[in-house]
């Protein structure tokens, strides 16, 4: 039986839950725009809030299907903390939307319950209810400026494909899951690891299908196709979501479910993931190469940072010790921060009318705007691993789980996928700093835009700082890794 | 303490230098100047500071206690001249950067301190973590001076230099992971500082992959065929402060590295590879002396001696006995000041007429006397003229060579003829025969001002002080290479000679 004290660890996620209530209803009484986003935001903090004051609590398993320990708590937070600056990026975004704006923050509290559940589930049943209430949100986000005649240029193209494509996915883990259910007659995580009949081929053919479809969900190659496609059709804030909280997410489940499932123990299951990350690292920096719109080359160049995640999260098979969920935790840290940034910067100099997504709209920006080019770069000179940022603390971590392991070719993998990355990403770098030929009327911000500044500045700062001077989050990522 | 300090005053003084930019253009390069002179003086009593002990100057603090990560920084004879040097030569190359330089001049000066600051970091950092930080950290202003101030070509030099040394950079990174793992597996607890480090034992075949990777990250920065394509390519397109500092002192981080890192950590497998890379640097003397004398822009030619003279760096290395160590110290110090001297000639040239083409120059003695004089006077010390610096760096360097490989010694000694033809080549293409002026407009060819003639002859003294007193070197850095000798083990000098 539940007890109301049993509710308490959950209050972060029904923080999350009521948002998603007071924003619909509000709604419902009176359209007002502020009124609506503020609201949302005033939700994520408390929730935020919320998580930090349970941190020290002692971690609980609240029904079969939540586990609310440090790792969620860490990830919740993340998680809303991303939301939250999402929405802030989206204020100004939508500003001068021809069309109902308010229900986009509803769509986005509601991704991010199904976020919030991601990350706290350890049993199939609420990783599917938590990424199909992600996902159908997200639909919504991607498709967002439908009616608006200038707006992107093919929202409803890629929020159709994203639509069918995840739908399959899902299809594929379901399926997966039926198998997994037939073998052992359970679906909680932890009942897997008990050498509960997860011994033959069925079991391989199961492990492979979910695995398959988290890997579509994740875009890593050769599931990829859907990526490029649905980041350009999409409004840039639906895109920094896609690709920091729908990735992240996704991460945790994918991480709590090889950690428990020990799905390496097959070699089968360990081949196919090196051959996968492997891909994912040539395919993603190869095909960034030749993008000339900066919403595909940051797709691709996700593609290849889920690849690099991989590594270290294969590294769990060959290292002992947590050294592995550290580096995994810490390079998604590392990853959500500088892609945020980097998108937050697209996201500031546009709006739903007209967005600067061409890499040669940003020709000179070093000369026109320093602060705002002088964070880009340092967001792609993270991307890129290059020291002082944040990224390069993520790929030291990465290389060592991987040293640890002894995956030579897999390194090999990941240090031919950052040279050719270097490339891409300098080449941004490099029309930054080339004076424009003509004035590019980026839209000139107004007072809706302070905060983005702000956050694109307040990132900036935690991208440098966790560069230099990583050593407190490393502790706490070591005593929560250790939970798993 | 001293090191800290000479590091963040560096980094400060670049801040400084971009924040002056908004009083008045004409701040920056007085701030970058004012703050260099200062770190050169707060690093001249470095030189009398032989304690007795290895090191003379040491700091220590916890950085990432989590992989026995340190903010580790010490000196001894060895990091304590190429300190001295690199602040000698980044002032230097603020002076010839004073004129040249008058777009954007806060960020330059904030990027040329950086790359300074980074070098200096490279030399004294005892930590291999902290090592590598510095390492990658002084590329990035690099790159950014090569992106905007540069010449036609930039963008291509300035991205291949980046990606040629991060690719080689990332496999340094691997080796000193492995070494930092398998210290771990041997001592129960992470560890990047180089003294524990000494004491790792791998086994053969992973010790040699091991030094390998540290190996092409040193010697692509050195470099050596067949890692030196990014060089020509850079130091033509860079401005001159620019070439100053990569030919000066960028290229020795490569050859300090092979010297403090890549030989004591890795002895045996460093004595069993040492004919391969005794090879390749005779490869990289004979080749880059022919390739150098093919060339018609002054500023390739000038990147492919410097190869060349690396080659006598790498031979000295390699050969791993006093005098050979002592040779490549010499070379570094000696090519550091000729090349940068070299660089700025070539570069004032391009300033003042536009072009680095040689066939398009000739009979310059007339119209610039002075400058043709400090030509040719760093010509002949380029080629190793007896009594300046050079000649002592390669003689010794090939005297020790002698003792470990005579077959290669004697191939390397043919460099010195190949420099003799290509340093005296091109004080005739450019200083001989008919004076025209099709290619450019010769009232802008005007002799040296007296600004520049302070700095020649500041690098001129220093190339004769080393050619006539080298004792004062050696003395410093003997300590030093001594010391890493008997860490390399007493045996390592008597396998090397095969």
């Amino acid at each position: 039986m539940m007890s109301l004290g049993d509710l308490i660890p959950l209050i972060p996620l029904l923080l999350v839950t009521g948002t998603a209530v007071i924003v619909m209803l509000m709604i419902g009484i009176r359209r007002n725009y502020v009124l609506t986003a503020a609201l949302s935001m005033v939700g994520f903090l408390a929730t935020i809030i919320a998580a930090l004051l349970q941190f020290n609590a002692p971690a609980a398993q609240i029904t079969p299907l939540l586990i609310i320990d440090q790792y969620t708590l860490f990830f919740t937070i993340v998680v809303c903390a991303l939301a939250l600056c999402i929405s802030i990026f989206s204020f100004p975004y939508l500003f001068n939307l021809n069309d109902s704006r308010e229900e986009y923050y509803l769509l986005l509290v509601v991704a991010t319950i199904g976020a919030v559940v991601m990350v706290s589930s350890n049993h199939f049943v609420s990783v599917i209810l938590g990424l199909e209430t992600l996902s159908m949100a997200l639909y919504g986000m991607v498709a967002y400026p439908l009616h608006s005649k200038e707006s992107a240029k093919y929202p409803l193209e890629a929020s159709v494909k994203y639509l069918v494509l995840s739908a399959v996915a899902s299809g594929f883990i379901l399926f997966g899951m039926a198998l997994v259910y037939a073998q052992t007659g359970t679906l909680a995580f932890a009942s897997l690891s008990d050498g509960s009949g997860l011994s033959d081929g069925i079991s391989i053919v199961a492990l492979l299908l979910i695995s398959a479809g988290m890997a579509f969900k994740l875009s890593l190659a050769p599931f990829h196709i859907w990526t490029p496609d649905v980041y350009e059709g999409s409004p840039l804030p639906a895109t920094a979501y896609l690709a920091t909280v729908g990735k992240a997410a996704m991460f945790v489940i994918l991480l709590r479910y090889f950690a428990s499932a020990e799905a390496f123990e097959f070699e089968a299951v360990l081949t196919v993931f090196e051959l996968i990350a492997v891909l994912s690292i040539i395919a993603g920096n190869l095909l960034a190469l030749m993008q000339e719109n900066l919403k595909r080359i940051l797709a691709y160049s996700s593609i290849a940072h889920m690849g690099y995640l991989l590594i270290a999260l294969i590294a769990a098979y060959g290292a002992d010790g947590s050294l592995s969920i550290e580096a995994v935790t810490f390079y998604l840290l590392a990853y959500v921060v500088m892609s945020l940034g980097a998108f937050g910067v697209a996201s500031v100099v546009s709006s739903s009318e007209k967005e600067f997504d061409v890499v040669a709209d940003y020709r000179g920006l070093f000369w026109r705007a320093p602060w705002l080019a002088a964070i880009f770069t340092a967001m792609l000179l993270s991307l890129a691993g290059i020291p002082l940022t944040i990224g390069f603390i993520g790929k030291f971590y990465i290389f060592l789980a991987g040293v640890e392991a002894e995956m030579w070719y897999l390194l090999a993998a990941l240090i031919i996928g950052s040279g050719i990355g270097l490339y891409y990403y300098l080449r941004i770098v490099y029309r930054m700093l080339t004076p424009a030929s003509e004035e590019i009327p980026f839209r000139v911000a107004g007072i809706e835009s302070l905060s983005s500044y702000a956050v694109l500045a307040l990132l900036v700062v935690i991208l440098l700082v966790l560069g230099v001077y990583p050593a407190p989050v490393m502790t706490l990522i070591e005593t929560i890794s250790a939970l798993i | 303490m001293i090191l800290v300090v000479l590091i963040s005053l560096m980094f400060l003084g670049g801040v400084l230098a971009w924040l002056s930019e908004n009083l008045d253009p004409r701040f920056p390069r007085l701030v970058a100047l004012t703050s260099v002179i200062l770190i050169l003086l707060i690093s001249l009593p470095l030189l009398g500071a032989d304690t007795g002990s290895i090191w003379w100057a040491e700091f220590n603090a916890s950085w990432l206690p989590r992989f026995g990560i340190s903010f580790h920084f010490a000196a001894d004879g060895l990091s304590v001249l190429m300190i001295v040097l690199t602040v000698f030569l980044g002032l230097m190359a603020i002076g010839s950067a004073w004129d040249e330089i008058t777009e954007r001049p806060g960020f330059f000066y904030f990027n040329l301190l950086w790359t300074l600051a980074g070098v200096l970091g490279v030399f004294t950092a005892l930590d291999l973590f902290l090592f590598f930080f510095f390492w990658e950290v002084m590329l990035i202003p690099m790159y950014f001076i090569i992106a905007i101030w540069g010449h036609e070509n930039k963008n291509y030099a300035a991205m291949k230099f980046f990606i040629f040394t991060q690719v080689t950079g990332m496999m340094m990174l691997v080796s000193i992971l492995v070494l930092a793992f398998f210290h771990s597996q041997q001592y129960g607890f992470y560890s990047f500082d180089y003294v524990d480090l000494l004491n790792v034992e791998l086994e053969p075949v992973l010790a040699m992959w091991v030094m390998l990777g540290f190996f092409i990250g040193f010697s692509t920065k050195l470099p050596t065929v067949p890692f030196h394509s990014w060089l020509p390519d850079a130091h033509s397109q860079a401005p001159t402060a620019g070439s100053v500092i990569l030919a000066g002192v960028l290229l020795k981080t490569g050859a300090y590295g092979l010297i403090r890192f890549a030989v004591p950590l890795f002895p045996e497998a460093s004595a069993t590879f040492a004919p391969i890379a005794m090879t390749l640097a005779v490869v990289s003397i004979l080749y880059c002396a022919k390739v150098a004398f093919a060339q018609d822009d002054i500023k390739r030619l000038i990147a492919y001696t410097s190869v060349s003279h690396m080659g006598f760096v790498m031979l000295g290395v390699y050969a791993w006995n006093e005098q050979a160590l002592q040779g490549a110290v010499m070379t570094m110090l000696a090519h550091g000041l000729s090349a940068a001297a070299l660089f700025m000639l070539a570069g004032g040239l391009q300033h003042r007429i536009h072009t680095r083409n040689m066939s398009e120059m000739g009979g310059f003695w007339k119209a610039v006397p002075r400058m043709a004089v400090v030509a040719l006077f760093f010509s002949i010390a380029a080629l190793g003229m007896p009594g300046l610096g050079n000649f002592i760096g390669e003689f010794l360097a090939l005297l020790g060579a002698f003792q470990a490989n005579i077959p290669l010694t004697v191939l390397a000694a043919l460099g010195l003829i190949f420099a003799s033809v290509y340093s005296l080549w091109v004080i005739q293409k450019v200083f001989h025969g008919e004076f025209s002026t099709t290619a450019f407009d010769a009232t802008k060819l005007v002799d040296l001002n007296r600004r520049e003639m302070v700095y020649f002859a500041a690098m001129m003294l220093g190339l004769i002080w080393m050619g006539m007193y080298p004792q004062s070197f050696l003395d410093m850095s003997a300590g030093s290479l001594q010391n890493m000798m008997t860490h390399a083990g007493e045996g390592l000098a008597a396998l090397v000679r095969n």
